[in-house]
């Protein structure tokens, strides 16, 4: 700063070639000083901003589906959630017009089939993932040492990290054509024809269909489930179970009457956060699903989730000139969105509560 | 904390209870240990009787040839997920871990954000996906390329990174702000050098965490980034290439060469993802060892 002053009180004839060196290193100084007597708001702005992203992310996202959806939901109307037909029309076909809506020949789609399907896919995940987790998660924070519970917690973590598309292939390769040489017949010869076990009963396939993808869905959320349980079970404190036990209860029965209901909501929420992730869930169920747009007539068929449809149709967004075939999986993708924002925000209001509820009763 | 001294059950009823609780929740654990298990031995025995090294280096071409592209392209896109959701995540965390003020009723303040970050984690990718498509790919006339995959992905992971990090900055004990205060830190000058600085490892293991996610998904990737042999020059208009696709559709083919590069794929996307998710376990083990220590 002191030379520039000097420089400026150099008689006005001198030539003053060296003014632009001089200042460059005052302003990089002069920068840095800025940035640190305003590092506070540097941070502050920085943060504030950042922290907008997700909310206008989330805005952007839903503005994008809903605006790029409204043709197909003119056209489809109310049919879209309760047809059972996908039919993209004539790619060759005239053009047709409805409610200046511009679509192919002979259009008709119908979701209804592909929301049964993530329903079924989800809740056979969730009754066979809730068992096992809470089930696992009792035997790694009551029965064990450190030194083994250690690594097999890292396991479930692993679990968890492995990417959806590898577990797809083991189900494909491996699970599904196990499954079904060894285990589905028996399963099929055995149940007998009451109703919901009526859906046991069949054709066995080759291993891609309902039961299977219900399965794979299961171990893609048990890590989930698990480790919050097993949170959970660490957070609860010992004096109510050793007062349990000191009365003469089991261990079992310390689990059902003291742990368990303790808690309780906090591994409802944990599963619905698990649903929400197999509602969502695409690649493993594309591969093992065997993706065929219809209801399963029993377990062991093949049929498809609405993830997977819109996976799947990638192709036709672009067979249908119209562009209709893109505003129908945008309303799909919105069906799926509600759906699966819905259950997590459930989850997270039963896990808050619980939190709110859990950290006086514990003291 | 388990009880050891349990008194030993009178009737048989509750002794076979007993016994069967035992037995379900050791049942239970090897259900769940298993299928991990089993998926990486799995995978290894798949990829390792044809493994070459040359894959690594050799580019692809068609269904033959190695898988040099779309190793580099994987990396790559973890590395813009890392700059783009880094940045962001991390600055987002920092408002919600340390800037809101608390509201008046004593609940922490910045519900409106936190939430939003919570909804945008349960959003599906292959929606987040098939946005990219909409808005990206197609409505600014992107292509599938790069930057859209790297912008999807990011809106993917950044509720993550928030979230670890503001977890990790609300762990550091208060008294450290206030000596940071004690000494006259200025508020951001302590942020860094005190605040940050403790809360790193949290942060990193956060970071870690997303990058396996991001590294490990296919569906959006397919509706933003296409797929390409080789790595583009360009960040627009040109398809990228990425790990997950051949696994998602090469072990189908009827072709062995195409199988094989499959398997190759995935071990290489496992060995990633393990990589990653023992670097974060290394982390959080040592800070704990360290804390431990100072107390």
């Amino acid at each position: 700063m002191t030379t520039i002053e000097g420089s400026s009180q150099l008689p006005s004839g001198t030539p003053t070639p060296s003014v632009k060196t001089i200042r460059r290193a005052p302003v990089a100084r002069r920068i840095v000083a800025l940035f640190r007597s305003n590092e506070e708001h540097a941070w502050r702005w920085g943060a504030r901003v950042a922290s907008i992203i997700p909310l206008a992310a989330l805005v952007f996202a839903i503005t994008v589906l809903a605006l790029k959806a409204w043709p197909a939901i003119k056209v489809n109307g109310i049919g879209f959630l309760t047809g059972t037909e996908w039919k993209t029309g004539s790619s060759y076909g005239a053009i047709v017009h409805t409610d200046g809506v511009a679509h192919p020949l002979g259009v008709q789609y119908g979701l209804w089939p592909m929301i049964v399907g993530t329903l079924q896919t989800s809740f056979i995940a969730v009754v066979i993932a809730l068992p096992i987790s809470v089930g696992a998660a009792f035997a790694l924070t009551e029965r064990m040492p450190g030194w083994i519970s250690r690594p097999l917690g890292f396991a479930i973590e692993l679990l968890a990290g492995v990417p959806s598309v590898l577990i797809g292939l083991w189900g494909v390769l491996t699970l599904g054509p196990l499954l079904a040489t060894h285990v589905y017949p028996h399963i099929a010869a055995v149940m007998p024809d009451v109703p919901v076990l009526r859906y046991f009963r069949g054709p066995t396939g080759h291993g891609l269909g309902l039961l299977t993808a219900g399965i794979v869905l299961a171990l893609m959320i048990v890590p989930i489930i698990a480790s919050t349980t097993r949170d959970l079970f660490l957070g609860v404190p010992p004096l109510p179970k050793e007062g349990a036990s000191a009365l003469g209860m089991t261990e079992a029965e310390v689990a059902r009457r003291v742990t368990l209901p303790w808690v309780r909501s906090g591994i409802i929420g944990a599963t619905v956060l698990g649903l929400g992730r197999a509602l969502g869930e695409t690649i493993a169920v594309f591969l093992i699903t065997g993706s065929i747009l219809h209801i399963a007539p029993n377990v062991y068929s093949p049929m498809s989730t609405i993830a997977a449809l819109i996976l799947g149709q990638l192709d036709a967004t672009g067979t249908d000139g119209t562009g209709f075939a893109v505003a129908t999986l945008a309303e799909a993708g919105l069906v799926l969105a509600v759906i699966s924002v819905a259950v997590n925000l459930a989850a997270r209001v039963i896990v808050n509560r619980t939190g709110r509820l859990m950290a006086p009763v514990g003291a | 904390m388990a009880v050891t001294n349990v008194a030993y059950p009178r009737t048989r009823g509750r002794r076979i209870r007993e016994v069967l609780f035992r037995a379900a929740t050791v049942v239970a654990l090897v259900l769940v240990i298993g299928p991990a298990v089993w998926i990486v031995v799995e995978i290894v025995n798949r990829a390792v009787p044809h493994w070459r090294w040359s894959v690594i280096t050799t580019p692809l071409h068609q269904t033959s040839g190695g898988l040099s592209g779309p190793i580099v392209g994987s990396l790559l896109l973890m590395v813009g997920v890392l700059v783009v959701a880094g940045s962001i995540g991390v600055m987002a965390g920092i408002h919600l871990g340390e800037m809101v003020r608390p509201r008046r009723s004593g609940k922490t303040g910045g519900s409106l954000l936190r939430t939003a970050s919570e909804v945008l984690s349960g959003f599906p990718s292959i929606v987040l996906g098939y946005v990219g498509y909409v808005a990206l790919v197609v409505g600014l006339h992107w292509g599938f390329s790069f930057l859209p995959a790297v912008l999807i992905l990011s809106m993917m992971v950044i509720p993550y990174i928030a979230k670890s990090t503001e977890t990790a900055i609300r762990q550091v004990p208060t008294t450290y702000r206030e000596g940071a205060e004690a000494l006259g830190m200025s508020m951001g000058y302590g942020l860094r050098k005190v605040v940050l600085k403790s809360a790193a490892p949290g942060i990193v293991t956060g970071l870690l965490l997303a990058l396996a996610i991001a590294g490990g998904e296919t569906a959006p990737l397919i509706y933003t980034a296409g797929f390409a042999s080789n790595v583009p020059t360009s960040l627009i208009h040109a398809q990228f290439p990425y790990l997950t696709y051949p696994v998602f559709t090469f072990f189908q083919l009827p072709n062995k060469q195409a199988n094989y590069l499959a398997y190759d794929a995935a071990l290489i996307l496992l060995v990633i993802v393990l990589l990653l998710l023992v670097a974060s376990r290394v982390i959080v083990a040592r800070t704990q060892r360290h804390a431990e220590g100072r107390r």
